[in-house]
């Protein structure tokens, strides 16, 4: 059982680097035991329910209503679709009891998401019984993104997922393609033998265990959706970013993603859960801006390139060596 | 971590014929069974002086959590497993299982199945049944068997595919009769149809000559190689260093694992030999190297192992550890 403390962002805040410099990686691991980030800790669910729920349920619900394609399920995922709300309902009632309960008679579910004041009689499998397609109604209801592969012809297809709060790319774009076509786009994880290595691992997953890693960016302003689709909204923000602005405006961006093998259907599913960090915030933790300053003084250009950092990068160094160098004769005294 | 496995109780014992049984494993108080999806097994730890794993579809519905079904052909002349569950378990015997896996899914987008069964490769389609006859999907089971007296799972069948698919059954003692309608069958199928067959090599490969024949893409033909009786893996001893301390590795641990209880710190991640993080360097010995990460050249070179999934192929392993 977790409590759910609004104010304690950074104490959760999965923190990625655990060395000064930063290449692409199998970085997996299992799920669902804390790490410690050096104040705290991330990672006991995979559902993380925070303080920004309410919120960031509100933000997914307006961009659907804006773009309903951003959520979609091919037809053969039907029963995938219903594997995600069996699973989730699940972990959220065993993880977070004061907030969510399930009670279930064989098939037959009671369903109370308290946050939402939302109540739910529903038959696992009858998509008669519930108000909504079954992934698009129980994804509504997590802080996660939610991307599902299937599994066939030796292969993982991206064949349904909700996308809102994406970092620069597309379900709309990306959906029906095969895992390394998802990929295409990333620099050096095909040469480098990352790639067919997770996609291996991924069509290995056994069921019953859930693996994660997590990924990162950066993004101008506290802004969750940066999917292609609305790129003139947020990538001319990353052109009029001035020094002076890098601390409040300027965000780390973390991706925690959980890896499950989903029993009934076979299909692979695959969380995004965003966590954004201010600089000013991550300069709180003396730890992590000095190596956030050394990750991206080291960073190869391509990699720069591809997460979009181009444009501040060598100025976000600077800052950064200014903060680092500012607070370090009050931490030896 | 060891690999996590079921407590069961063998609930039922049915048998059909001499050399075939299905058992009925229910879970003991406080342990569950899981659902699954069609064409999944389980790895049924077979009790006995040495423990073997064998694989088992299971032959019940996928929803099927109050209790599993697995169907089990006795081998006279393989590793002892399926003798063991033949002679040695009864109702009311405790079991071992590890949860279900797959390697034999269907196909879902597949707009028709064509499932092409010999003998007591019949197993996985049952859940097979259950799933497409639930969903709506067209398919045709075609089931050989030499024995027409004791037909494995046949009431079940008939009721699965009655208004749902196509059964149909061909006794002969010499398995002839089935082979001699491949060509028709497959010749017949309509667009966005899927084969799948599981049974003996000898009727795989039929199904699969005459599907290539008939002009089938091969992603659209697909096979259960069971493998029957994994047997259990061999223990071996690990040196740490040129001068140091010998450590067992058992048949039912890993490297890593026999490692960490020996308190040898080993920093890992993803315990399948896809990461690369507990890479270890070989100074004499050579690995069975079963990960994924290492390179070929790496892997001829033998000069390191990933503990977390490899073995050793030639002893005395010895590793860059202290």
């Amino acid at each position: 059982m977790s409590e759910i403390l609004p104010g304690a962002t950074l104490a959760r805040f999965p923190f990625p680097f655990d060395s000064d410099s930063y290449m692409y990686s199998v970085n997996v691991e299992e799920a669902q035991r804390p790490r410690a980030n050096g104040v705290g800790s991330w990672g006991e669910h995979v559902y993380d329910v925070d303080g920004h729920y309410l919120d960031e349920v509100a933000e997914r619900a307006r961009i659907l209503a804006a773009d309903p394609a951003r959520c979609q399920v091919f037809g053969h995922m039907r029963q995938a679709a219903w594997d995600v709300v069996e699973h989730a309902t699940t972990s959220l009632a065993h993880d977070y009891p004061a907030d969510f309960a399930l009670q279930r008679d064989g098939d037959r579910c009671h369903w109370r998401n308290r946050r939402l004041e939302l109540e739910q009689a529903f038959t696992l499998g009858d998509d008669a019984t519930l108000p909504r397609e079954p992934f698009e109604w129980i994804t509504r209801q997590l802080q996660e993104d939610v991307e599902l592969l299937d599994q066939r012809d030796d292969d993982l297809f991206f064949d349904a997922g909700i996308l809102t709060f994406a970092a620069d790319w597309s379900l709309d774009f990306d959906l029906g393609m095969r895992f390394l076509e998802v990929h295409g786009p990333v620099p050096r994880v095909h040469e480098l033998g990352v790639l067919p290595r997770a996609r291996m691992f991924l069509m290995g997953l056994a069921p019953g265990r859930a693996y994660r890693r997590t990924n990162w960016s950066m993004t101008v302003d506290r802004r969750l959706d940066t999917g292609t689709e609305v790129y003139p909204e947020w990538g001319p923000a990353r052109a009029n970013l001035r020094y002076e602005d890098i601390g409040e405006r300027l965000h780390l961006r973390v991706e925690v993603q959980h890896f499950v093998r989903l029993p009934r259907s076979n299909a692979v599913m695959f969380t995004i859960r965003t966590y954004l960090a201010s600089l000013d915030e991550v300069c709180e933790v003396a730890a992590w801006s000095r190596r956030l300053e050394r990750v991206l003084a080291d960073l190869p250009s391509d990699l720069v390139d591809y997460k979009g950092l181009a444009r501040y990068r060598d100025m976000t160094v600077a800052w950064l060596a200014e903060r680092n160098a500012a607070a370090a004769p009050a931490e030896r005294a | 971590m060891a690999v996590t496995t079921i407590p069961v109780t063998v609930a039922g014992v049915e048998p059909y014929g001499p050399d075939v049984r299905a058992l009925r494993l229910i879970p003991e108080p406080g342990a569950a069974l899981p659902a699954f999806s069609p064409g999944s097994h389980v790895i049924v730890h077979v009790p006995g002086e040495r423990v073997r794993r064998n694989p088992y579809s299971l032959a019940c519905a996928p929803s099927s959590t109050e209790a599993y079904r697995i169907v089990v052909r006795r081998i006279a002349d393989g590793r002892g497993g399926s003798r063991a569950l033949h002679d040695e378990v009864e109702v009311g015997d405790r079991l071992q299982i590890e949860p279900p896996r797959n390697l034999f899914a269907p196909v879902l987008p597949a707009r028709r199945h064509l499932l092409i069964a010999g003998g007591i490769g019949i197993t996985p389609f049952l859940s097979y049944a259950h799933q497409l006859r639930a969903a709506g999907v067209p398919f045709e089971l075609h089931y050989g068997v030499r024995d027409g007296a004791a037909i494995p799972l046949l009431d079940e069948l008939q009721r699965l595919c009655t208004g749902a698919g196509r059964l149909a059954v061909y006794v002969d003692p010499k398995g002839a009769s089935l082979l001699a309608v491949l060509e028709p069958i497959l010749g017949r199928q309509p667009l966005g149809t899927h084969v799948s067959t599981c049974g003996p090599a000898p009727m795989m490969e039929a199904v699969v000559a005459a599907a290539r024949r008939h002009g089938w893409p091969s992603s659209r033909v697909h096979l259960e190689r069971f493998q029957l009786d994994l047997g259990p893996a061999d223990p071996f001893a690990v040196r740490l260093g040129l001068d140091g301390r010998e450590l067992q590795v058992g048949a039912d641990e890993s490297l890593l694992e026999a490692l960490e209880s020996a308190g040898v710190q080993v920093s890992y991640l993803c315990r399948q030999g896809v990461c690369g993080e507990c890479r270890t360097g070989v100074l004499a010995g050579v690995p069975d190297h079963r990960d994924a990460y290492l390179t070929a050249p790496e892997r001829a070179a033998n000069t390191a192992v990933m503990p977390c999934v490899s073995r050793c192929a030639s002893g005395p392993l010895v590793l860059d550890l202290v």
